[in-house]
């Protein structure tokens, strides 16, 4: 038996210095107009993103920007659509806009495999992991989270009389962390660890990439540990599953392995966070709608899908392939796409009612998940999160409101949810 | 009534079998399947009808004429 020295720091410091890839001028600061000059990390974006997106679908309907080295926000749905199924002309290379192009020859593997990664390869390195990821395989879990969102809510400190608890730190924020923890087989006293991770990864966009660099190096190190950890010591998870795994008759390359692990982590929590969060805000806001779903267990399902249409998390990026026109634009070549599917699911031409949240909404056909080939691979169990976090919560905690509406903070970035969220819940 | 799935669309977004699980299941890849021969019977019919008008894709057909 030969050792499996894949991931030996020695073979990763060799693979380091080979990273190459194109640095653009970083441009901060207010934006002046969002049609020619916008910030998916600007702060009113972050706070309140739906009337912009209103205003320049009407408007524009594709914004551009020379920040991040430039690019282009679609706004439409059809636009978005349009996007995410042509992987002729727009790369997934890489899906968080920054002020760094990783090299062109990093396609079509990508940084963080599947989901940075072009067909061909795309699909065979998504078919290593879509069994674990079946609404079937995700039930397995669903007994553990319960009993684990139970157990956050037994934890709240209310001692000092105010009767207020952060929903988003305290309670959203832990159930993706531990759930996504025990299925690579991490540590689960590393949970609080992972937050930090999240926020290096999607809260860093705006950074000198140098800095960037500096930032993500702590979350490589501990994975690198990690997974040498599951090599010496191989268990029935994830991690273990990507070191055993083969591609073409080969192994994966440390690089897929770690860059795979670094996608699940960081998807699969930020997203279900921000959905819980988001969820849980909306209805301390909107009394009718919570007595409505406490009352009625089973109308959660079709409200879920609702706030997942209307407070979508997620953003994606692409990277335009070559020059070409698109509808009245001409993009260019490594031009960012901000691929935002909250903006396509508050589309008035898709869905009546667009700008409101209807907890009743049957047809709800919204893009929340993605479309096309990379349609989110967690999204049943983003679903199972999401539905046994708000079960639990609003059995056991039916009665709540925002103990501060202006105390609420979202994130910054292409992940969008309550930060902090203070309720009242007695 | 018969429901089809065309299988170029479909990417396993499991809003067929969330919502008709008597007509829909899914395969070992969670991609959506037809159940059996695909005839919806009379009781079923709304569960087809949200299906097809909850994929995101549009990979659930509906035939009305069977």
């Amino acid at each position: 038996m030969t050792t499996d020295n894949r991931f030996s720091q020695e073979h990763r410091e060799e693979r380091d210095e080979l990273q190459t890839g194109t640095l653009s001028e970083v441009i901060t600061g207010p934006v002046s107009d969002w049609a020619t000059d916008f910030s998916h990390a600007d702060s009113q974006w972050a706070a309140e993103p739906f009337p912009i997106q209103d205003d320049l679908r009407q408007r524009c309907p594709v914004a551009h920007t020379e920040r991040f080295g430039g690019a282009w926000l679609p706004t439409r749905y059809d636009d978005v659509a349009s996007i995410a199924y042509d992987t002729e002309r727009f790369s997934s290379r890489a899906i968080v806009i920054s002020n760094f192009r990783p090299p062109l020859d990093l396609a079509p593997v990508g940084g963080t495999p599947p989901i940075s990664s072009d067909p061909p390869f795309h699909h065979d390195a998504r078919k290593l992991l879509l069994p674990a990821f079946t609404k079937t395989a995700i039930g397995r879990y669903e007994e553990s989270t319960r009993a684990y969102c139970n157990s956050l809510i037994d934890a709240f400190d209310t001692s000092d009389g105010r009767g207020v608890v952060d929903a988003a730190q305290d309670y959203a924020k832990y159930i993706p962390m531990r759930v996504i923890g025990d299925m690579l087989g991490l540590p689960q006293q590393d949970t609080a660890l992972f937050a930090q991770f999240v926020e290096d990864v999607l809260g860093t966009v705006d950074l000198p990439p140098e800095e960037r660099g500096e930032r993500l190096r702590p979350l490589f190190d501990y994975l690198y540990d990690q997974v040498r950890a599951h090599v010496d010591n191989p268990r029935d998870d994830l991690t273990t599953h990507l070191i055993n795994a083969e591609l073409y008759g080969q192994k994966l390359g440390p690089e897929h392995v770690v860059g795979t692990i670094v996608l699940l982590l960081i998807a699969g929590i930020d997203t279900t966070w921000s959905a819980i969060g988001a969820s849980l805000w909306h209805l301390a806001g909107h009394r009718a709608d919570r007595e409505r779903l406490v009352a009625s267990p089973d109308a959660l399902p079709t409200a879920m899908e609702e706030f997942l249409r209307a407070y979508a998390p997620v953003t994606m990026a692409r990277l335009v392939k070559e020059d070409m026109h698109f509808g009245d634009v001409d993009m260019k070549a490594e031009d960012w796409i901000l691929l935002s599917f909250p903006a396509a699911n508050r589309d008035p031409a898709h869905f009546d009612q667009a700008d409101q949240v209807v907890i009743d909404r049957e047809v709800n056909r919204h893009a929340a998940f993605g479309l096309g080939i990379h349609r989110c691979l967690g999204s049943h169990l983003a679903r199972m999160e999401l539905r046994v976090a708000l079960e639990v919560w609003l059995s056991r905690i039916p009665e709540f409101t925002l103990a501060d509406p202006s105390a609420v903070t979202w994130s910054i970035g292409q992940i969008r949810g309550p930060r902090t969220l203070p309720l009242r819940i007695s | 009534m018969k429901v089809q799935i065309d299988s170029d669309r479909c990417q396993g977004h499991g809003r067929c079998y969330d919502l008709a699980p008597e007509l829909f299941g899914a395969d070992d890849e969670g991609y959506g399947q037809v159940l059996g021969d695909g005839i919806v019977p009379p009781d079923q019919e709304q569960g087809a009808r949200l299906a097809a008008a909850n994929c995101p894709e549009s990979a659930v057909i509906i035939l009305e004429e069977t």
